[in-house]
C-alpha cells in the first residue's frame, strides 16, 4: 500500500515535469500563434499548485479505487481470471474431498534451509524495537533499514556456532513459521491449504521449525528442538488414535529429519532415547521433497565464494555495483562472514567424495542431460528419446567430475594434460599474513598471497578435493564443522565410530532404522538446468574482496552446451541435481542393502518441471523449481493420497523422468 | 486543437481558445468525446500538423480523464479543485514528513520508554529457572478460521477474532458472527465451519494491534532470558467449554504433554503457570483432568501436580464467577453498553439497516458454553441473599478513586461503623443479581413478593404458543410468550441462586446444553462419588486441589476500580419481533456515594471481576488445611492497587489494576518474574491486601 503510494508519487512528479515542459512548449506556441494574447493573471496556476492538485487528484481517485476494491465481493477477480484462462482445475485438495479422502494420518513439515523464519528474543542496542519481531522471512524490511546490525544479528559465534554473546534470535514456531517465506512467496501455505480441505487442522498438522543455521545437534543442544519434534509426534500419535505420522521434510529438512531418526533411536546423552523401534512404531512415510541427501554443488560455491549462478550473473552485468563499496558496507564480505557462521551450509558439501560425483575425467552422468532442452521439456516423454542425438550433436563431454576448475580450458583438458601443482605442498610454504586494516573477519585475509595463489595452481578439484580446499582456504570454518557433518563414505557401518552423531545425516555412513513398514519416498522436480560444476578465476581486486570468482565470461561453444556463465548444469530442480536427490531412493536403499538393512521400501517420485503458462498462474501448479515444487498439484495430491491412507504402489510405484537408473548403475557403491 | 488543449491547461487564454475552436481532426474528436470533455466544440480542420496532433492528443487524454473544469471560468478556482489541491498538499507533506522519519535514527526518536522491570531483574541477577505457561482467559485468545462457508472465502487461516485488526467485521459482519457461533445444541461447530485457536504466543501477546494483553509480560520474562523452550502459551478455544476443548481439539492433552517436555527439557525444573481472567478455571479444570484416570481424564496420576508445577500465579481470577456475566446472557449488554444506549438510543435499537446488533450478538454469545462458566458459584452463601452481602459497607467513590484512596481505605477501616450508619439509608443490597425497578433494588425482602421459582414451571408449560410471525427464532426469548416475560418482571428481585432458575426458564436450551458442562453450586461432601464428574472440575466449591503440598497457589488482582456486581432491569420498550425484552434501567442512579449508577451496582474489584470472587479462595476457601485444600497447598494473595496513568506517555499505565491492563503492571510483573526464578511466596513478601477481602471472607459462612 505505502510502496504503490510511493510509487504513484513519483509517477505523479514525473509527469508533472513533463507537464511544465509542455505547458512552457506551449506557451511559446501560444506567443506565436495567438500574439494578441493578454497578459498572465497573477493568479494563475503555478507548477507547484498544479502538482499539488494533480497529486491530490491521483491520491482521490486511488482512494476512491482502494474503497470499490474493498467492496467488491471477493469472488470478482475469480471470475476474470477463469474469463481469461478458461476455468480452473479444481485444486487437489478440493478433487480429493470429492473422492473422499479424509484426514488420517497426522502430518509432520520439515522445512528446509532459508526458509523458515527467525525472531529476535534479544538483542544489541541497534535492534531495540525489534523484539520478536522477524529477522528473518517476511518483509525483511529490517535488512534495507539497518543491514550492518541485521547482518550482526544474524550471525553466529564464529568460534561455536551457537549464539553470539547478548545475541538470541530463535526460529518462528507453528505452521506460520514456513508457510510463507515473505508475503506471497508461498512455501507450505498451498499444503497446508489442501490438507485443510479434507479436515486437517493445528491438531493434525504440525510444523518441526527449527534453527536452520545451526548444525543438527545443536538444535538439541540450545533449544531442545529434537526432543520437542518427538514429543510433538508422540503426542500426534496418541492423539489420533495410534495413527503414524507421515513426515514431509523439503530440501535440507531432509538431512535434518534423517539426523533426526537416528537421534531419536540413539541412547539419552547423544541420542532422544526412544529404543530400536520408535521409528516402526510413529512413522507411517517419510516424504522427501527436493531432499539433498547427498548435497549440493551450490553450497561450495555459497562457501567458497559467496555466490551461486544468480549472484554471478548480477555481478557481470553490473561489475562496479556490489563489489565496490559504493556505501562503504562491502556486501559481499558481509554476507560471506554471515553465511560463514552458520553450520548448517556444510551440511551440505557433495558427500560421498567421487565415487559418487565422478573423478577428473568420468561422472556418472556423462553428458546425457540437453542443457539446451528447457523448451522441449513440455513432453518430456519424447525427451528421453531424443537424448542419443543431443549426443550427437554435442559431442564435447562434460567433466561434470571437476566440480571447481581454473579457467576453462583446464575444465575440458583430459586429465593427463593438466599441470597441477600440489596443494600439500603448499600448505607448507611460508605463512605471510597480509595484515591489512580490513575490519571485515573473513579467513581470506588470514591466508596470504602464496596459498591463493597455490589455491588456483591446482587447477581442478574432484568431490574428494574439494573438501580439502575448502579445508585450506577456511581452516576454522571446517574444522567446526567436521565436528558435525562427515562427507564420506563408510566402509563398515557396524564400526562403533558410526554412532557419533556428526554421521547421522550423511545417509552414506548410517543404516536407515529397522522399520520394514515404513515407506520412504524421494519426490523431486526434474527437467531445469541445475548447477553441477563451476570455473573460477582469481580476481585482481584489492585487499578486501574475496580472491576467487566464478568466470562468469567462460560460455559453452554451442547453444545446447552445459557450460554457461562459468557453471556447467546438469539436471535438477534449479538447486539439486537429481544425482543428489535420487540416488539414495534408486540405488543406495534400494532392496535390502547394507545402508538399508531392513529394506524399507523407496519410491521415486518425479515431477517434470512445466513453467507457467501466463502470469495468471503466477509460480504455476506443474512447477518442478526447488521451492516452487511445493505448489505442484501432482505432488500435492500425492501427498495428501498417502497421508489418507494410501501406500506407495497405490500411487503408482516410480515416476521416473530422468535417467536416475542409469547413472545409479554407473557408480560403483558397494551395497 | 492542439492550442486550445494547451490553453485550457494554462488558464489564461480563453481567447484563443474561443479562436482556435475550429482546429480539430476528426479522429481527435471521436477520442475526445468518447472520454467526455463535451464543453469543447470541435470542428474539422485540415490544416494541422499529424505530429503535433498526436502528441496533444494523448496529453489532452490524460488531462481530460483528471478535470472537469469548465472553460467558462478558468481563473476562478472551483471547490473540487481546491479539495484536490489541499489532498495532494496534505498527501505531499505527509510523506515528506514520512520520508524524514524513516530516515532518522531509530534511538532519536524513540518515546523515552520506562524500563519494565526485567532490565532491572537481569541486573539483580535473575535468570530464568522454572518453565512458564501462559493461560490466557475469554475473549482475548485469536481464533482463525480453518473452514467455513463461501460468505469467508479468502479468509483461510485468517484471524477471524483477536490479534490482526477487525476489518472482517465491518466488512461482513453478519458472515463473520455466523462463523464465530457455535451450534445450539451441541456447543461444538456447525456443520462445515472451523474455527480454531491461533497457537504460540501469538495467539494472545496482542488482541488488536497496540492493544497488548501478554506482550509486555513476555518481553519482560524474555530479558532474562526466556524463550520458545521455556515460555509456552496454552491457547484454546475459549468459546468451548473446557472440556469440549480436550474433545474437540485435545487442547488438555497438548498442554499436558507440553508441561511435561518443558519439565524435562529445562533440566526437571517444575513450571509455573499464569493463567489469566477464565484461564483461571480453565487451568482449574485442566489440574483435576490431569489425574484423573483416562477415559475422562488424562491419567496422569496423583501425583502429576505435585511433579510438574511449582505454583498458579492466577491473574484477576474469576474463581466464583463474574456477575457481568449475568448481564451478557440475560440481556447482552454491561455497564458501557448500556451507558451507550442511554446516550443514543436509537442507533443500537432502531432496525436501521436491520442490523439488530444485540439480538445477533445475544444469540452468538448464547452459543459459547464458556460464558456459562463464568456466572457466579455459590450461590446465596458466597454472593448473599436478599438482604445480606459479603461486601456490605463498601463505600462507594466514584469522583476521585485514585491517588487519596490509601488514605481514604484507612479512614474506613476505621470509622466504618460511622459510615455504615450515614449510608444505611441507601445501603447497597448486593445479593439481589437482577432486580427489576430500583424500589426492588432497595426495599427490604419481606415487603417484596416471594421470588418462587415455581413460577418458572409453571408458565413455561402452560404457555408455550409462540408468535410465529417473527418467523426463525433468533433467541430463546422468541419462544417465550409476552405473559411470561411479564411474569419474570413481576418477580422483583433475583439472587445468584434464584438467577440460575430465571436462566434456565428464559433460555432453557441454553442451559441444559452448558450445564452438562458446569456446576455452579457448592459441595455438601467432597468425597461424594458424583464429583469426579468433569462438571464440576472448575468449581472451585465443588473440587478439592490436588495432593501437592509444595505448590503454591497466588491471587493477584487489581482493586480500587468500581466493579459492576448486581443489576436493576426493566422491561424493554419496544414490543417489535426478535428483541431483547430486558435491558438495564440506565435511569436509576443513587445519591452521592451511593453505589448505584446507571442502573449497577458497583463493588471493589478490577472492573470486571470483583474481589469477592478472586481473592475469596485463597482468603478463605483455601487458606490452610481446608476440605477444598486437603494437602494445605500455601496460597497467596497479591493485591495491585489501581493507579490510572498519569500521562499519555505511559500508555495504559504501569499501575493499572483493571483486568487485562494489569498484565502491564510492573509490581505485578516483578512478582511472577521473582516466582519465575525460583522465588516463593513467602520471599515475594506473602499477603498484599488492599482490600476488604479478609473481612468480607469471615461473614461467609461456609463449612470448610
Amino acid at each position: 500500500m505505502s510502496f504503490s503510494r510511493r510509487r504513484k508519487g513519483t509517477d505523479s512528479s514525473k509527469s508533472q515535469n513533463l507537464r511544465c515542459n509542455i505547458v512552457k512548449e506551449d506557451e511559446k506556441n501560444n506567443l506565436y500563434e495567438s500574439p494578441r494574447k493578454e497578459s498572465y493573471n497573477s493568479k494563475k496556476w503555478s507548477c507547484w499548485d498544479s502538482c499539488c492538485w494533480f497529486i491530490g487528484f491521483v491520491c482521490s481517485v486511488w482512494w476512491f479505487l482502494l474503497l470499490l476494491y474493498n467492496t467488491m465481493p471477493a469472488s470478482i477477480p475469480q471470475y476474470v481470471t477463469e474469463a481469461i484462462t478458461g476455468p480452473l482445475t479444481d485444486p487437489p485438495g478440493v478433487k480429493l474431498r470429492k473422492e473422499g479422502l479424509t484426514v488420517n494420518h497426522p502430518v509432520v513439515f520439515v522445512p528446509g534451509i532459508v526458509t523458515g523464519g527467525l525472531e529476535l528474543w534479544e538483542g544489541h542496542q541497534c535492534a531495540e524495537g525489534l523484539f520478536r519481531k522477524r529477522l528473518w522471512g517476511g518483509s525483511f524490511g529490517e535488512l534495507y533499514k539497518r543491514p550492518l546490525c541485521w547482518a550482526q544479528h544474524m550471525s553466529l559465534d564464529n568460534e561455536t556456532g551457537l549464539d553470539p554473546p547478548g545475541i538470541r534470535v530463535r526460529p518462528v514456531s507453528g505452521l506460520v513459521a514456513a508457510d510463507y517465506f515473505a508475503a506471497g512467496y508461498f512455501v507450505w501455505a498451498v499444503l497446508i491449504a489442501n490438507l485443510a480441505q479434507i479436515g486437517y487442522e493445528e491438531k493434525t498438522m504440525y510444523m518441526a521449525a527449527y534453527d536452520w543455521r545451526l548444525s543438527f545437534q545443536n538444535t538439541e543442544v540450545r533449544d531442545q528442538t529434537l526432543s520437542r519434534i518427538k514429543s510433538n509426534i508422540e503426542l500426534m500419535v496418541a492423539t489420533n488414535g495410534g495413527k503414524k505420522v507421515v513426515v514431509i521434510p523439503h530440501s535440507m529438512g531432509v538431512l535434518y529429519f534423517l539426523h533426526f531418526m537416528k537421534w531419536v533411536e540413539a541412547p539419552p546423552p547423544m541420542g532422544g532415547g526412544g529404543g530400536s523401534e520408535w521409528c516402526a512404531k510413529h512413522i507411517k512415510a517419510v516424504m522427501n521433497i527436493g531432499g539433498p541427501f547427498l548435497g549440493v554443488p551450490k553450497s561450495v560455491s555459497g562457501l567458497f565464494s559467496v555466490e551461486a549462478r544468480d549472484i554471478a550473473i548480477a555481478r557481470t552485468f553490473a561489475p562496479g555495483f556490489l563489489d565496490k563499496d559504493v556505501f562503504g558496507l562491502q556486501t559481499f564480505q558481509h554476507l560471506m562472514r554471515m553465511t560463514r557462521t552458520w553450520d548448517s551450509t556444510m551440511s551440505m558439501i557433495p558427500k560421498g567424495g567421487e565415487t559418487i560425483w565422478g573423478g577428473l575425467d568420468w561422472s556418472p552422468e556423462g553428458s546425457s542431460f540437453n542443457c539446451g532442452a528447457k523448451t522441449l521439456r513440455n513432453n518430456s516423454i519424447n525427451n528421453t528419446d531424443q537424448i542419443p542425438n543431443i549426443n550427437l550433436a554435442n559431442m564435447k563431454n562434460v567433466n561434470y567430475g571437476r566440480i571447481i576448475s581454473f579457467g576453462k580450458d583446464v575444465a575440458e583438458a583430459h586429465s593427463s594434460k593438466i599441470k597441477r601443482v600440489d596443494l600439500l605442498d603448499s600448505m607448507k610454504a611460508d605463512m605471510l599474513a597480509n595484515l591489512t586494516n580490513c575490519d571485515i573477519w573473513i579467513e581470506y585475509h588470514d591466508i596470504g598471497d602464496h596459498r591463493i595463489k597455490a589455491v588456483a595452481d591446482y587447477k581442478v578439484y574432484t568431490a574428494g578435493s574439494i573438501l580439502d580446499l575448502l579445508h585450506f582456504v577456511s581452516p576454522k570454518l571446517m574444522a567446526r564443522g567436521g565436528a558435525h557433518f562427515s562427507y564420506g563414505i563408510a566402509d563398515n557401518l557396524d564400526d562403533p565410530k558410526y554412532q557419533h552423531y556428526k554421521y547421522w545425516s550423511n545417509p552414506l555412513e548410517t543404516k536407515l532404522p529397522d522399520a520394514p513398514d515404513m515407506e520412504i519416498y524421494s519426490m523431486y522436480g526434474v527437467g531445469i538446468p541445475t548447477e553441477r560444476a563451476y570455473v573460477y578465476k582469481v580476481t585482481t581486486a584489492t585487499d578486501c574482496s574475496i580472491p576467487f570468482q566464478i568466470d562468469t565470461s567462460v560460455e559453452g561453444g554451442s547453444e545446447d552446451s552445459c557450460l554457461k556463465g562459468g557453471v556447467f548444469s546438469a539436471d535438477g530442480d534449479e538447486t539439486v541435481p537429481v544425482l543428489s536427490a535420487g540416488l539414495m531412493a534408486a540405488k543406495g536403499w534400494r532392496g535390502k542393502t547394507r545402508f538399508n538393512p531392513s529394506g524399507i521400501p523407496t519410491y521415486i517420485r518425479e515431477y517434470s518441471h512445466a513453467p507457467p503458462a501466463n502470469l495468471l498462474e503466477g509460480r504455476g501448479t506443474q512447477s518442478g523449481a526447488h521451492v516452487d515444487i511445493m505448489g505442484n498439484f501432482a505432488l500435492i495430491e500425492d501427498i495428501i493420497r498417502v497421508a489418507a491412507g494410501a501406500t506407495g504402489k497405490e500411487l503408482g510405484g516410480d515416476h521416473v523422468y530422468s535417467d536416475i537408473f542409469k547413472w545409479a548403475e554407473r557408480i560403483n557403491l558397494q551395497l | 486543437m492542439k492550442a486550445e488543449f494547451y490553453d485550457f491547461y494554462c488558464l489564461s487564454e480563453m481567447a484563443s481558445v474561443l479562436r482556435f475552436r475550429k482546429l480539430c481532426y476528426v479522429e481527435s474528436a471521436v477520442k475526445c468525446t468518447s472520454v467526455g470533455y463535451e464543453s469543447f466544440e470541435i470542428d474539422e480542420k485540415l490544416d494541422k500538423k499529424e505530429e503535433d496532433v498526436l502528441s496533444a492528443n494523448n496529453f489532452a487524454l490524460e488531462i481530460n480523464k483528471k478535470r472537469k473544469q469548465p472553460k467558462r471560468q478558468p481563473k476562478e478556482w472551483r471547490c473540487l479543485d481546491s479539495c484536490c489541491w489541499i489532498i495532494g498538499y496534505l498527501c505531499t507533506t505527509w510523506w515528506l514528513l514520512l520520508f524524514f522519519y524513516h530516515c532518522f535514527p531509530v534511538t532519536l526518536l524513540r518515546v523515552p520508554e520506562l524500563p519494565g522491570p526485567g532490565v532491572r531483574l537481569k541486573l539483580e541477577g535473575l535468570t530464568a529457572l522454572h518453565p512458564v505457561v501462559l493461560v490466557p482467559g475469554i475473549v482475548t485468545g485469536g481464533l482463525e478460521l480453518w473452514e467455513g462457508r463461501p460468505c469467508a472465502d479468502g479468509l483461510f487461516r485468517k484471524r477471524l477474532w483477536g490479534g490482526g485488526s477487525f476489518t472482517q467485521i465491518f466488512k461482513r459482519p453478519l458472515c463473520l458472527l455466523e462463523h464465530l457461533s457455535l451450534h445450539y445444541e451441541t456447543g461444538l461447530d456447525p456443520q462445515g465451519i472451523r474455527v480454531r485457536a491461533v497457537p504460540g504466543l501469538v495467539g494472545a501477546d496482542y488482541f488488536a494491534p497496540g492493544y497488548f494483553v501478554w506482550a509486555v509480560l513476555i518481553e519482560n520474562l524474555a530479558k532474562i532470558g526466556y524463550e520458545g523452550k521455556n515460555l509456552h502459551m496454552a491457547a484454546y478455544d475459549w468459546r468451548l467449554s473446557f472440556q469440549n476443548t480436550e474433545i474437540r481439539d485435545h487442547a488438555l492433552t497438548r498442554l499436558k504433554s507440553k508441561i511435561e517436555l518443558m519439565y524435562i527439557s529445562n533440566g526437571y525444573k517444575k513450571v509455573v503457570a499464569v493463567p489469566h481472567s477464565m484461564g483461571v478455571i480453565y487451568f482449574l479444570h485442566f489440574l483435576k483432568w490431569v489425574e484423573t484416570p483416562p477415559p475422562m481424564g488424562g491419567g496422569g496420576g496423583p501425583g502429576w501436580c505435585a511433579k510438574h508445577i511449582k505454583a498458579v500465579m492466577n491473574i484477576g481470577p474469576a474463581f466464583l464467577g463474574v456477575p457481568k456475566a449475568v448481564s451478557n446472557l440475560f440481556s447482552a449488554e454491561g455497564k458501557d453498553v448500556s451507558y451507550i444506549r442511554a446516550m443514543a438510543p436509537g442507533v443500537f435499537n432502531s432496525e436501521i439497516l436491520g442490523l439488530q446488533t444485540f439480538e445477533r450478538v445475544m444469540r452468538m454469545a448464547r452459543t459459547w458454553d464458556s460464558i456459562v462458566s463464568l456466572l457466579p458459584k455459590g450461590g446465596e452463601v458466597i454472593w448473599g441473599n436478599m438482604d445480606r452481602s459479603p461486601e456490605e459497607g463498601h463505600v462507594c467513590d466514584f469522583s476521585k478513586k485514585s491517588h487519596s484512596k490509601t488514605s481514604l481505605t484507612t479512614n474506613n477501616v476505621n470509622n466504618s461503623d460511622l459510615k455504615r450508619g450515614f449510608l444505611v439509608k441507601d445501603l447497597a443490597n448486593y445479593g439481589r443479581i437482577i432486580s427489576f425497578g430500583k424500589p426492588a433494588s432497595i426495599l427490604h425482602s419481606s415487603k417484596l413478593p416471594t421470588s418462587d421459582s415455581k413460577v418458572f414451571s409453571r408458565t413455561s408449560t402452560s404457555e408455550n404458543f409462540n408468535n410465529f410471525s417473527c418467523g426463525e427464532a433468533w433467541t430463546e426469548y422468541d419462544e417465550m410468550s409476552r405473559q411470561s416475560i411479564q411474569n419474570v418482571a413481576a418477580d422483583k428481585a433475583y439472587t445468584t441462586t434464584t438467577l440460575l432458575d430465571l436462566l434456565r426458564f428464559v433460555a432453557p436450551k441454553m442451559m441444559r446444553r452448558a450445564e452438562a458442562h458446569f456446576s455452579h453450586g457448592i459441595a455438601e461432601n467432597l468425597d461424594d462419588p458424583k464429583y469426579n464428574h468433569y462438571k464440576y472440575w472448575s468449581n472451585p466449591l465443588e473440587t478439592k486441589l490436588s495432593d501437592a503440598p509444595d505448590m503454591e497457589i497466588y491471587c493477584m488482582y487489581g482493586v480500587g476500580i468500581p466493579t459492576e456486581r448486581s443489576y436493576v432491569y426493566k422491561l424493554s420498550p419496544n414490543s417489535r419481533c426478535k428483541s431483547i425484552p430486558y435491558q438495564i434501567d440506565n435511569s436509576v442512579h443513587g445519591e452521592d456515594g451511593s453505589c448505584l449508577k446507571g442502573g449497577v451496582y458497583f463493588a471493589d474489584g478490577d472492573e470486571s471481576v470483583p474481589v469477592l470472587s478472586a481473592g475469596f479462595m485463597c482468603a478463605k476457601g483455601w487458606r490452610g488445611r481446608t476440605r477444598f485444600n486437603p494437602s494445605g497447598i500455601a496460597t497467596y494473595i497479591r493485591e495491585y492497587r489501581h493507579k490510572p496513568p498519569t500521562s499519555l506517555m505511559e500508555g495504559r499505565g504501569i499501575e493499572s489494576g483493571s483486568h487485562v491492563d494489569i498484565m502491564g503492571n510492573f509490581a505485578l510483573i516483578e512478582d511472577i518474574m521473582r516466582v519465575a526464578s525460583g522465588a516463593t511466596g513467602d520471599e515475594i513478601g506473602g499477603d498484599q491486601i488492599h482490600s476488604d477481602i479478609i473481612k468480607m471472607s469471615e461473614r461467609i459462612n461456609l463449612g470448610l
